[in-house]
């Protein structure tokens, strides 16, 4: 497995000693799943996600009423660099 | 005893503990303090009035940290209380602290936790399990009666299992969502630890139904649960699956496990023999599909609108890439990148797409199983408490300490892990019993009768005054 290429995919910058240490760890654990091969799931309708009937039943849409939202100055509160209203980020381009 | 006179004698407790047991990542003395005289002028109907509760740190608490137990989170403060915390505060609940765990709730030991491991309170050595170890020790060294968990493959029955308590992780839907930080949203759950079933089933009932903030919460009534709990067993079916019983289970938590099924029997359930022929790839199934969807969900974190910020870059993807890669642990950033594998180009087919078609098969056996029983009944840990260090570093032999209990996760149904005996070591085993979807109440009062009955009879060593 190319763990290099894998970490760029998922906009990781990892080092060499955890490429030498993840190598053979996710080598071993892709292995492992690969023991589903075993069974013939051809005819098998894959399971999407874990609701249940009633929860997939539960009708989602509400009424489009206008109701307090979280605001400018609390969604920047936690922001490691909020500028003048903004989410500042180093250069784009 | 005033509930002010309580909460502070809690609070000390939790700083006399923390030292040794490192259970809360944060302990909220001023708050609690405070919400204490608040509460004493709520009605006594408010069913928890007084109650003291630790939660998860990947649960969001108003104006608290909430880390996740990582090192990207380390300064994030929610600006809102998740659903379960605002229906919890309104019964007049009082939270004292937020719980370690592992970081972003991957992994079974508490070890991967960015602010240090979660001690067992029966033996400072070994690990509490996890992912939820910090609110299992909360719960076990007696400092509160009840906390909040969370559970995406067994990361509540595991450690209840491992600490000699109740945990339950409920019905997918059960319990809303909104403010628990993803992991695999496919999976993951809200679940409650308590000292007995009865302390489990008093916040059940609080915290459980629908929320417009979730729709993944189901619009299903929620049962008055104490009101059943100590109902006769009698005539209750217990499915037993053998054939699980056997490579990688020790040997005390077998004879456990046996002699518990001889005590249900002897309280007068009836025990009938049940398969789950594909149950045994469900940590396979498992890996794909929470991989999968950790790679996405953990996405967000990205040093933009909270959380931690790596300095020094010029370019924003260099930011985004040294930020995962200094504020994640190797653990998160393991399970991250094997789902940004198994979902790559060319690959999904061999791996998503086939594990949705497994977790299929497995949710078939449940099906089945429970035409037979109203409970299936195996183990909850293939082993006891181990120690600290010893599956750290190979992270397969950590993932089969769910072998028991992924399975739930996988179908949606609810199960319980309660104390059902001690090693020869003196540490606690705990037997696990699974329902049918929605059948909390039944999982409750089958916990409830056996811990009345059969009870551990012993304390860990770290317990509070």
């Amino acid at each position: 497995m190319d763990v290099r290429k894998v970490a760029k995919l998922a906009h990781l910058e990892i080092t060499d000693e955890e490429v030498a240490l993840y190598t053979p760890q996710m080598t071993n654990i892709v292995a492992y799943v690969e023991q589903l091969n075993e069974l013939d799931t051809e005819n098998i309708e894959p399971m999407l996600g874990g609701l249940t009937a009633e929860g997939a039943a539960t009708d989602t849409r509400r009424a489009d009423v206008p109701h307090e939202s979280l605001g400018q100055k609390n969604a920047l509160k936690e922001a490691p660099s909020g500028v003048g209203g903004h989410f500042q980020v180093p250069k784009v381009l | 005893m005033s509930i002010r006179e309580n909460i502070e004698k809690t609070i000390n407790n939790a700083e006399k503990l923390n030292g040794e047991l490192n259970s809360f990542l944060s302990i909220e003395r001023e708050y609690a303090l405070n919400r204490a005289s608040e509460v004493e002028n709520l009605s006594d109907d408010a069913s928890l009035k007084g109650f003291a509760i630790a939660i998860k740190d990947n649960i969001c608490t108003k104006d608290m940290q909430t880390t996740c137990g990582s090192h990207i989170l380390h300064n994030y403060k929610a600006h809102y209380d998740a659903t379960a915390v605002r229906r919890l505060k309104d019964a007049g609940a009082i939270i004292v602290g937020k719980a370690n765990m592992d970081e972003f709730a991957m992994g079974s030991s508490n070890e991967s936790s960015a602010f240090g491991n979660v001690k067992n309170p029966w033996d400072l050595e070994r690990v509490p399990g996890g992912s939820s170890g910090g609110s299992a020790v909360a719960v076990a060294s007696g400092v509160v009666r009840a906390s909040l968990g969370s559970e995406t493959g067994g990361s509540v029955r595991q450690p209840a299992s491992l600490c000699g308590i109740t945990g339950l992780k409920p019905t997918y839907g059960r319990i809303s969502r909104f403010g628990l930080v993803a992991f695999a949203s496919s999976l993951d759950n809200i679940g409650i630890f308590g000292q007995t079933s009865e302390d489990v089933a008093k916040v059940l009932g609080v915290i459980a139904g629908r929320d417009r903030n979730d729709s993944t919460s189901a619009d299903v009534a929620v049962p008055d649960y104490l009101a059943t709990i100590s109902d006769d067993i009698k005539g209750k079916r217990i499915g037993v699956p053998r054939a699980l019983f056997g490579e990688g289970l020790e040997t005390d938590v077998r004879e456990a496990v046996e002699n518990s099924i001889e005590n249900y029997r002897k309280l007068g359930a009836e025990i009938v023999d049940v398969e789950l022929p594909h149950a045994k790839y469900g940590i396979a199934v498992y890996y794909i599909i929470a991989t999968a969807e950790a790679s996405s969900n953990l996405a967000r974190f990205d040093g933009v609108r909270y959380g931690f910020r790596a300095e020094g870059s010029h370019e924003l993807r260099e930011m985004y890439r040294k930020t995962r890669e200094e504020g994640f642990g190797a653990e998160v950033k393991r399970r991250i990148m094997l789902g940004t594998y198994v979902l790559s180009s060319g690959y999904y087919d061999a791996y998503y797409s086939k594990a949705q078609k497994v977790r299929a098969l497995v949710k078939r056996d449940y099906q089945t199983a429970f035409e037979q029983c109203d409970a299936i009944l195996t183990p909850t840990s293939p082993s006891v408490a181990f120690k600290i260090g010893e599956k750290s570093d190979d992270p397969l032999a950590m993932y089969l300490s769910d072998i028991y209990t992924v399975s739930a996760n996988l179908v949606g149904v609810p199960g319980i892990s309660v104390p059902c005996g001690l090693s020869g070591e003196g540490l606690p085993i705990g037997l696990q019993l699974v329902g049918n979807f929605w059948s909390e109440a039944t999982l409750l009062n089958l916990g409830n009768v056996y811990e009345k009955e059969f009870p551990l009879g012993a304390k860990p060593k770290v317990f509070a005054d």
